[in-house]
């Protein structure tokens, strides 16, 4: 399995997304430029990667812009195949963007830029994971009939709890609706989250979470 | 138009200078050359009145692989080919008139003084000062300073990883915002400030050249006699977008090998990196203005040569490799434009549309050069008579200290910094190891290089006020000490000199012996300092700020089995505490926030014994012996002590049998101390190498699973004294 990873002007969690898969997890990585169409090297069994950061400074809505690159183009056809692509943070806004993924991300409740380590968890996993978030623009929103879509089809891959795994919308650190902190698509093959799994791969960094994360998305 | 000392004397320069550019053009200048000088000669560039005590600063040595201000940063070599750059820099005056934008353009700044040289940053830090944060007034500039650096630095995609914020009532007009980054370079791979090669293009790339922050070197508000200048923005705007394109684009560009020499646009613009280029080079250049492109029409010559819009570069390219370097710009969609080349005879010669606009020689614009240099007079200030008056035993003694202590840690200056530092971005790069395991210092894993950086800005200016000579040796110290207690080794400094007026003596004064002091705490820890920046007028109509030399120092890890992390480990674990306890308690936060006292010495400092103490420290976590380490500061051992608990919520149970009074030894802020933590087999083996190294050592007591306990006395729940700490400062922020 292969990885590529989408370099905008403005990202600035590639290289660390980069760390983690190359060198952590021990993967291969291509770093693909915006600018560039060509996925040819890539089957749908590989995964791309969209990464962090303020891609074209986000001074639109976030993501807004970078959805039109000419390798979001290539992106969207590869996910339209049943590629694997997965988004974190601004790469989540970017996929929701795109409309690979429902819903929007709108500035955080507290209209403040927030990072610290924060629990997320599922139904599949037996203890929370911490992990950190960096964001101002982290607010998962969608409306009711797409929520309870999500609900039904089990595509909510992580909400915001506390250190023990409990749902508590004071462990919500952004007001996202019913504490979502990512999702992925019907079929199961693109996933959003606003967390930063990258962060937390590292022995070094005292967090090995972020490895756990990767393993379910079926990347380790 | 006539060029008169009057109208010298409107751009801030004085008569006596005006008659020196007259003698070193041999003519009378015209209005545009007159702008030149009157930026170029400020205090902001030229350094006019401090490089004369700057010099007596331990400037090279140690690890430095350039000399203190030849280039953009300090450089200073890390082991395995690399190199560790650094700098400190104000962006106070910005920052009281609109503080968003001012602090915003201070981290955009700081970062570009890092990159020029070829490295990339990989952590930033600040040094924040405000008047009283229950003022209306203050949580504005800190929510706008806050934002703005946030702002900036998360997009640009560098952690601020770690900093200090004050809240003292002479900070109200003048907040201090200073704002340091720290980065990684291959050594060989450095790029230098200097123009060279007869013929060789001078390319100037990123955005566009605007009005904004015209003469924020020298003009700040001084009348100008070309019109419409009342309506020039005072304040630079950020763009931390383009500043990362910039960075990425510069680092490749170096890679192409074309790059001659780079250097920044900050502080008046064009005409100082110009001239510093050409004069660090012993060359000219030939500049046609007309070529720079500009985001308003009809800009005059010195309206482009002064103009400080931010995000742009001024880069000298080898004739014949200009193609690789275009492409490289292109691939990130910067503008880039071909302005002028390098000459021979060491004119600046600026051209508008094929006229001569300026003509001046580069060498006599730059500080070493011609640019003058001040002896100022100084005395001791007037105050120091009511410090003098300090009598401690006029203060009542704690009887109370739970109910003081409970205060003590609500107090801004020492309270939880939450609400600040959760608006910064601090894990980009995942490289910054202290945000769960945090230490008395940042340390960072610089990628690559198989070690860690171990970093710090530190200064109480309180004690600085009460005695510059002392303060000044303090903030070099406490800066050390964090880093020696972190694991790591220091190796060198970068400098924040805020002060008031240097033309009153008294401020002088202050300032002379702050540097002092700093020289010889630096010549101690062998820390040379490799740069910085002065803030002068840092000074309202009642007064000045209290004098605030803020220290940047860099400490080096190479085996990130030696770090060491400031908070408790274990229940049962024995706590230590490393240095001696004095009958002190003046300029404590106590003394000065709780009874009011405005007046008292610097605490107790012997720089001997801090060394040894640091020593010491430094061969027990080597050795292993020891399980955390956190020094003694603001608020005392009590604090030190309730701080070591809150990362694992852990209590302690300590007692103590004294002659010293209570609030001098649990809330006194004399220093060369260091709270220890070690299993209780270690205990002996420390105790003997305390009692080998003559170092004072007292076994305190023990860590517990989360309750407090001070001479038997019940004092709650760790827990319960987290929520204070942490939740003070948003108290008083919410109204609460």
């Amino acid at each position: 399995m292969k990885f590529g990873i989408v370099v905008f002007p403005g990202s600035n969690c590639d290289r660390d997304m980069q760390d983690a898969l190359q060198n952590d997890l021990n993967k291969e990585v291509i770093m693909l430029w915006h600018k560039d169409e060509d996925l040819s090297m890539f089957t749908t069994d590989d995964y791309i990667v969209l990464p962090g950061g303020f891609s074209f400074g986000d001074y639109l809505r976030c993501g807004a812009i970078a959805r039109f690159s000419p390798m979001m183009q290539s992106v969207i056809a590869f996910a339209n195949k049943g590629g694997k692509v997965l988004g974190v943070c601004n790469g989540f806004q970017v996929l929701c963007e795109s409309g690979l993924l429902p819903g929007t991300l709108l500035p955080n409740g507290n209209q403040q830029f927030v990072c610290k380590n924060v629990y997320i968890k599922n139904d599949s996993l037996p203890k929370a994971l911490k992990i950190p978030i960096a964001h101002g623009d982290g607010r998962y929103y969608a409306d009711d009939k797409v929520l309870n879509e999500l609900e039904a089809n089990n595509q909510i891959i992580f909400r915001y709890t506390d250190e023990f795994g409990n749902l508590d919308l004071s462990a919500n650190p952004n007001g996202a609706i019913r504490n979502i902190a990512g999702i992925c698509n019907k079929e199961r093959t693109v996933f959003g989250m606003m967390p930063h799994p990258e962060r937390a791969t590292t022995p070094n960094l005292g967090n090995l979470d972020g490895v756990e994360v990767f393993r379910l998305f079926g990347m380790n | 138009m006539e060029i008169t000392v009057k109208a010298a004397e409107a751009l801030r320069l004085t008569a006596e200078e005006f008659e020196l550019i007259k003698q070193k053009l041999g003519r009378t200048p015209n209005f545009t050359e007159l702008c030149t000088f009157s930026a170029m000669w400020s205090e902001h560039c030229s350094y006019k009145n401090s490089i004369k005590w700057l010099k007596t600063l331990p400037r090279d040595g140690g690890r430095m692989l350039v000399a203190a201000g030849e280039e953009n940063a300090g450089l200073m070599d890390m082991g395995n080919g690399f190199g560790v750059v650094f700098k400190i820099e104000s962006h106070n005056h910005p920052s009281a008139i609109e503080p968003f934008q001012g602090a915003a353009t201070g981290v955009g700044g700081i970062q570009r003084d890092i990159f020029t040289m070829g490295a990339r940053p990989i952590a930033s830090l600040n040094s924040l000062r405000f008047g009283n944060l229950k003022d209306q007034k203050t949580q504005r500039l800190l929510a706008g300073v806050v934002h703005g650096i946030g702002h900036y630095g998360n997009c640009f995609g560098v952690p601020t990883v770690g900093g200090e914020v004050y809240f003292e009532d002479c900070y109200h007009t003048n907040p201090l915002v200073n704002a340091m980054s720290v980065g990684i370079v291959k050594i060989g791979k450095t790029i230098s400030a200097t123009a060279e090669g007869l013929g060789n293009p001078v390319f100037f790339v990123g955005s566009a050249t605007g009005k904004d922050g015209i003469g924020g070197a020298s003009f700040a508000s001084a009348n100008i006699t070309e019109e419409s200048t009342e309506e020039l923005p005072a304040v630079q705007v950020g763009d931390p977008f383009q500043e990362k394109k910039l960075l990425e684009a510069c680092l490749e560009v170096i890679e192409t090998g074309a790059v001659v020499g780079m250097q920044d646009m900050g502080a008046a613009g064009i005409i100082c990196s110009t001239a510093e280029m050409s004069a660090k080079g012993g060359v000219g250049m030939r500049i046609d203005l007309d070529k720079v492109p500009t985001r308003q029409k009809n800009m005059k010559a010195w309206e482009l040569l002064l103009s400080e819009s931010q995000e742009r570069m001024l880069i000298v390219v080898e004739k014949g490799k200009e193609a690789a370097v275009l492409a490289v710009f292109d691939k990130w969609d910067l503008p880039c434009s071909e302005i002028g080349e390098v000459t021979n005879d060491g004119l600046l010669n600026f051209y508008m549309h094929g006229e001569l606009e300026a003509s001046v020689p580069a060498y006599e614009l730059v500080l070493g050069g011609g640019a003058p240099q001040y002896t100022r007079e100084y005395s001791e200030p007037a105050y120091f008579e009511k410090i003098k008056a300090f009598d401690m035993n006029a203060i009542a003694d704690v009887t109370d200290l739970k109910a003081v202590t409970e205060q003590i840690i609500q107090i801004p200056n020492i309270a939880s910094k939450r609400w600040v530092y959760v608006q910064y971005d601090s894990m980009v790069g995942a490289a910054n190891t202290s945000t769960n395991a945090p230490s008395d210092a940042a340390i960072v894993m610089a990628k690559g290089t198989g070690k860690a950086l171990a970093m710090t800005v530190d200064c109480n200016s309180k004690y600085v006020f009460a005695n510059p000579y002392v303060g000044g040796m303090i903030a070099v110290a406490e800066a050390a000490r964090n880093i020696v207690c972190s694991g790591a080794e220091p190796i060198g400094v970068t400098n924040c000199l805020n002060f008031g007026n240097p033309y009153n003596p008294e401020v002088y004064y202050q300032f002379v012996k702050a540097v002092t002091g700093m020289g010889d705490a630096c010549r101690k820890f062998n820390t040379p300092v490799t740069g910085g920046n002065v803030s002068f007028y840092n000074q309202h109509p009642e007064g000045a700020v209290y004098p605030t030399p803020t220290i940047g120092m860099v400490g080096i890890m190479d085996d990130f089995s030696t770090r060491m992390t400031l908070d408790y480990k274990q229940a049962g674990d024995q706590i230590l505490l490393i240095g001696a306890q004095q009958n002190d308690i003046a300029s404590s936060e106590y003394l000065h926030k709780l009874k009011g006292v405005e007046y008292s010495p610097a605490p107790y400092f012997e720089l001997e014994e801090e060394f040894a103490v640091q020593h010491f420290v430094a061969a027990i976590i080597r050795e292993k012996h020891i399980q955390s380490a956190h020094d003694i500061s603001e608020g005392g051992l009590i604090v030190t002590l309730i701080e070591k608990g809150f990362n694992q919520n852990l209590g302690f149970d300590v007692a103590a049998t004294t002659n010293l009074r209570t609030d001098a030894y649990w809330l006194g802020e004399s220093q060369s101390r260091v709270v220890v933590t070690c299993s209780p087999q270690e205990v002996a083996a420390i105790q003997q190498k305390a009692a080998d190294a003559n170092i004072p050592l007292t076994v305190l007591g023990t860590v517990t699973t989360g309750n407090i306990a001070l001479n038997g006395a019940d004092w709650g729940n760790i827990s319960s004294w987290k929520e204070k700490y942490d939740t003070a400062i948003e108290k008083i922020i919410a109204g609460a």
